[in-house]
């Protein structure tokens, strides 16, 4: 049984997006919009690792025994500037991108599973995720065209 | 300074009578479904009476969202005084204080801009309009080369005419092609019309002033409307003095004399703390639901969303929302009866929900509160979702801000299209690639230096933007050339390299819509002082300079005329919610105050809007797909097509958050912004008439009786208000505002009391200390939350 390894992986992938969205909101705290929304985005990434504790605890969480090819560590500290910004919230996409998908790993195999709880969780924290990426679609578009082509 | 005088022909009006303090006039009390009924107000300037008026102009006021009808008496080729026109569906004749005191003085006023001034050696110079001109056509062209049109950005006005919002929209888009444009309007209108499209699809307000006279209840959600729009409140006021009145509920932190109108009719007056609006609106929201309040057929034939919302609003009992906003539970429940109860409900929302975080999700709630009960569309049942500025309404569907002109999505390749047609240009030179920059964000890449050229027409930002250290130090530095077009050198123009001075209201001819969709003619009754010119001329100069073109090299702007810039705009408006096609002037040159839309099929306008219950929510019509209302992002087109609207409006719901400042032991208290009934804006027209000046002189701070004594204020007590970004000091009034809350007006700059553009000595604008973070969908800056802490500076003499 290898879910208890993709309950292992989304937290700690959703923990590394909690903490990489409050690195990428103070790094660029000038950016008025982008320090609140990536606080209030890394609270729901918060929640979502409460929510998965009693899970966690039943299923144990399992180290992944695959090699790893792609390493997702977190952003250890922000750029600065308009371009800056953008990788930033690129980076923050991929990472929550791998959330999202390692959630829909898990939803599938809630449903094998027929197991309620953990289905409803990762409905729930799939949903939010997507809206968290929607956001930084969202801002990673408005930003681009300015940071790219016209210098400061 | 001209000196003015009230006199009046009006037998209802008494010539002593001073609008300053009785804003309000005389009431003609009505019964409910009657005709308001008209009463002239006039005033003239001192010693003149109606034998020495040469000719009467006939136009609207521009000093707040009612758009009164109104005509200016010239004399001698000088505007003398004004009066309101009694057939007009707005305002029946009336004008408030400060259109009977503010509209035209300043014309006059020894320190209008009359030539070109140009920075020299760091000092502002008179310069002829060539030189100034070329100064910033020779800038605009340098940026153009070097760095593309991204380095340009426009940030105008609630103020201008629609004539001059659309010029300057066609040269920015299809001209430049930035999508760096915006008006004052995100500080004042954003939410408005952000709340109206992600409810209907639209921007367009749904209901109509002619709903005050039909309705049973009035909801004022932070709408002080008695000081904000005086003449509307006098409307409502003969409602409420006459028999079968409306009850009224007021939202609102301060005790205003909406709050005591609401109590004095068996309504009530909810005074929620600061920054807790949703929690209110999800509370009332649930109580329609718990009482099946709701017209369930209606609602499900007409809208979506209604499981999202339950689930949504649920944990908002009146009791944990009572605890959230501080306010009693049972005046929660007593509010959501009055409107679950009631047939004909009008709703009216303003500043204290448009400049509050969670702003369009608390002014959605709003029009979710009709959907649940199928009010709209029908007499009595108006959403008003006001507007702050005259002109507002033309910023918007103009495409003066960020959007598309004609309410045009730019997520829709086929709306681009038609622009693309109308102008002929290229559609990759029309800016649609992103959600439009919005002013707070063009600030920021001004700040930057990313944009090189920042065009500022009337408005002031170094009065009226949050943050105003940070405002004066982007302005004033070196990264960012600034154009200012203004009819005086304001905090603003003090800060720009080029200062352009224009012509004012009765200067130059235009047409403008009020917040109910009424158009109004303003003709030109007077001859602009100097060498000052219209807006709409400067733009046309400065078009003509840099040689815009269309496809096939004919010059792009293909008008001179304000009348031939109005026919063009009507064009762009056909088929399109805000239809004008069926308008000309000499169609507003007769009976005036129609509403749009006006079409061959409508020519008297339309009254009400969605009186068919289909709403513009169709993907191939609506204005926007609409956005996430936590996080402001957008809905794609695949996703708004899957949801298959069809004409259905949306309904929408978020939890409360709380606001992004809180007090803290630092800064216990919470400081929040208005208005007063003798000031608009930044007092640019306003401070200049010798009445209005003498009834608000100068900038006061509220407090709560409590908080006085705590902090050992006295009434008149010289204060100091600090936040962590700024501070400002004056005299303390002790006011029934609720508890921990602090207020001061925001129309009090430096202009009258420094020579530069800030502070000579102590800080007195409410914007030093508030902060720079605005709505998430609408992108209004928030100024009614931060935390700040209060001092005595000296006692009272």
């Amino acid at each position: 049984m290898q879910l208890p390894v993709y309950v292992g992986m989304v937290h700690a992938a959703e923990q590394t997006l909690a903490d990489s969205l409050r690195q990428v909101g103070e790094g660029h705290a000038a950016e008025s919009d982008v320090a609140h929304m990536c606080s209030t985005l890394a609270g729901w990434s918060d929640d979502h690792v409460q929510r998965l504790q009693p899970v966690a605890d039943r299923y144990g969480e399992m180290g992944v025994t695959e090699p790893a090819r792609l390493h997702a560590e977190g952003l250890s500290e922000t750029r600065s500037g308009p371009v800056g910004l953008l990788r930033d919230l690129q980076d923050l996409y991929v990472l929550a991108a791998l959330v999202q998908s390692s959630w829909t790993v898990v939803l599938q195999a809630a449903q094998g599973a027929r197991d309620r709880e953990l289905l409803g969780l990762a409905q729930f924290c799939e949903s939010e995720t997507d809206r968290q990426m929607t956001w930084l679609t969202t801002r990673i578009k408005q930003a681009a065209p300015q940071a790219l082509l016209v210098p400061s | 300074m001209t000196a003015e005088h009230s006199s009046t022909t009006d037998s209802t009006l008494d010539s002593t009578i001073d609008r300053t303090r009785d804003p309000w006039g005389d009431r003609t009390p009505h019964d409910r479904g009657t005709v308001w009924p008209a009463r002239q107000d006039q005033v003239l300037d001192t010693g003149l009476t109606d034998d020495d008026v040469d000719s009467w102009v006939q136009s609207a006021c521009v000093l707040c969202s009612n758009g009164c009808a109104a005509d200016i008496a010239v004399k001698d080729g000088r505007m003398v005084g004004v009066r309101g026109r009694p057939d007009d569906r707005v305002n029946r004749g009336r004008l408030g204080p400060k259109g009977l005191y503010g509209s035209w003085p300043w014309a006059a006023a020894e320190d209008r801009l009359t030539t070109p001034l140009v920075r020299v050696g760091g000092v502002l110079r008179e310069a002829s309009w060539d030189e100034a001109m070329g100064r910033v056509v020779e800038t605009s062209q340098r940026l153009l080369a070097e760095k593309g049109p991204l380095s340009h950005g426009f940030y105008t006005s609630g103020q201008l005419f629609l004539e001059e919002y659309y010029t300057l929209g066609v040269i920015g888009k299809a001209g430049i092609g930035t999508p760096h444009m915006d008006g004052n309007t995100r500080l004042c209108t954003a939410t408005s019309a952000a709340a109206l499209k992600e409810s209907f699809g639209c921007d367009g307000q749904p209901g109509s002033y002619a709903d005050i006279e039909e309705c049973e209840a009035v909801f004022l959600y932070g709408h002080n409307m008695a000081e904000t729009q005086t003449v509307l409140w006098s409307r409502l006021l003969d409602r409420t003095h006459g028999s079968d009145p409306p009850v009224l509920v007021c939202v609102d932190p301060r005790s205003t004399r909406v709050a005591e109108e609401a109590r004095r009719t068996g309504g009530v007056h909810l005074a929620p703390a600061p920054g807790t609006n949703v929690a209110l609106m999800n509370a009332l929201l649930r109580e329609q639901l718990e009482h099946g309040w709701l017209e369930e057929a209606w609602v499900a034939e007409h809208t979506v969303g209604i499981d999202e919302l339950r689930l949504v609003v649920d944990p908002y009992t009146p009791e944990r929302a009572a605890r959230t906003c501080r306010v009693p539970a049972d005046d929660l429940r007593r509010a959501a009866e009055i409107f679950g109860t009631t047939d004909r409900v009008v709703s009216t929302v303003l500043q204290g929900f448009y400049q509050s975080h969670q702003a369009t999700a608390a002014s959605v709630a709003v029009n979710d509160l009709h959907l649940l009960r199928g009010m709209i569309g029908r007499p009595g049942c108006g959403i008003l979702q006001m507007n702050g500025q005259p002109t507002a309404q033309n910023t918007r569907e103009c495409g003066a801000d960020g959007d598309l002109p004609g309410f045009r999505n730019w997520e829709n390749p086929e709306h681009v299209a038609e622009l693309a047609r109308l102008w002929n240009v290229d559609e990759l030179t029309i800016p649609h690639w992103a959600p439009p920059t919005h002013a707070m964000q063009i600030f920021r890449y001004a700040e930057q230096g990313s944009i090189g050229l920042l065009w500022i027409s009337a408005t002031n930002p170094a009065v009226s933007m949050p943050e105003l250290g940070r405002i004066r130090d982007l302005l004033g530095g070196d990264q960012c050339f600034v154009v200012v077009q203004d009819l005086f050198l304001t905090e603003t123009a003090r800060l720009a390299d080029v200062v352009l001075p224009a012509a004012g209201w009765g200067e130059k001819t235009g047409t403008f819509t009020n917040a109910d969709r009424t158009v109004h003619l303003s003709e030109k009754a007077v001859d602009p002082p100097g060498e000052a010119r219209a807006d709409l001329d400067i733009w046309l100069d400065y078009a003509d300079r840099m040689g815009f073109t269309d496809r096939d090299g004919a010059p792009l702007v293909r008008w001179r005329k304000p009348e031939e810039a109005f026919e063009a705009w009507k064009e762009c408006s056909r088929g399109r919610p805000c239809d004008y096609t069926g308008l000309s002037y000499d169609v507003l040159r007769g009976p005036s105050g129609l509403q749009w839309p006006v079409t061959a099929e409508r020519p008297d306008g339309t009254e009400r809007l969605y009186t068919d219950h289909v709403f513009p929510t169709d993907s191939d019509y609506c204005e926007d797909y609409g956005h996430d209302l936590v996080t402001g992002g957008v809905v794609t087109p695949e996703k708004h097509k899957a949801m298959g609207l069809a004409g259905r409006a949306v309904l929408k719901a978020v939890p409360w958050q709380p606001p992004h400042e809180s007090p803290s032991p630092t800064y216990p208290l919470l400081f929040t912004t208005g208005r007063t009934v003798h000031h608009f804006h930044t007092r640019t027209k306003t401070g200049r008439s010798r009445r209005l000046r003498d009834a608000a002189p100068r900038p006061w701070v509220e407090l709560s009786a409590a908080d006085a004594q705590r902090l050992e204020v006295a009434d008149g007590d010289q204060v100091r208000v600090e936040s962590p970004r700024g501070h400002l000091e004056a005299p303390a009034r002790v006011t029934e505002v609720r508890e921990g809350t602090v207020f001061a007006p925001f129309h009090y700059g430096y202009w009258d009391v420094a020579e530069g553009a800030g502070p000579d000595g102590a800080p007195r604008a409410a914007n030093e200390l508030t902060m720079t973070i605005w709505d998430p969908v609408s992108k209004q800056p928030v100024f009614k939350t931060a935390a700040c802490r209060v001092s005595r500076v000296e006692r009272s003499g």
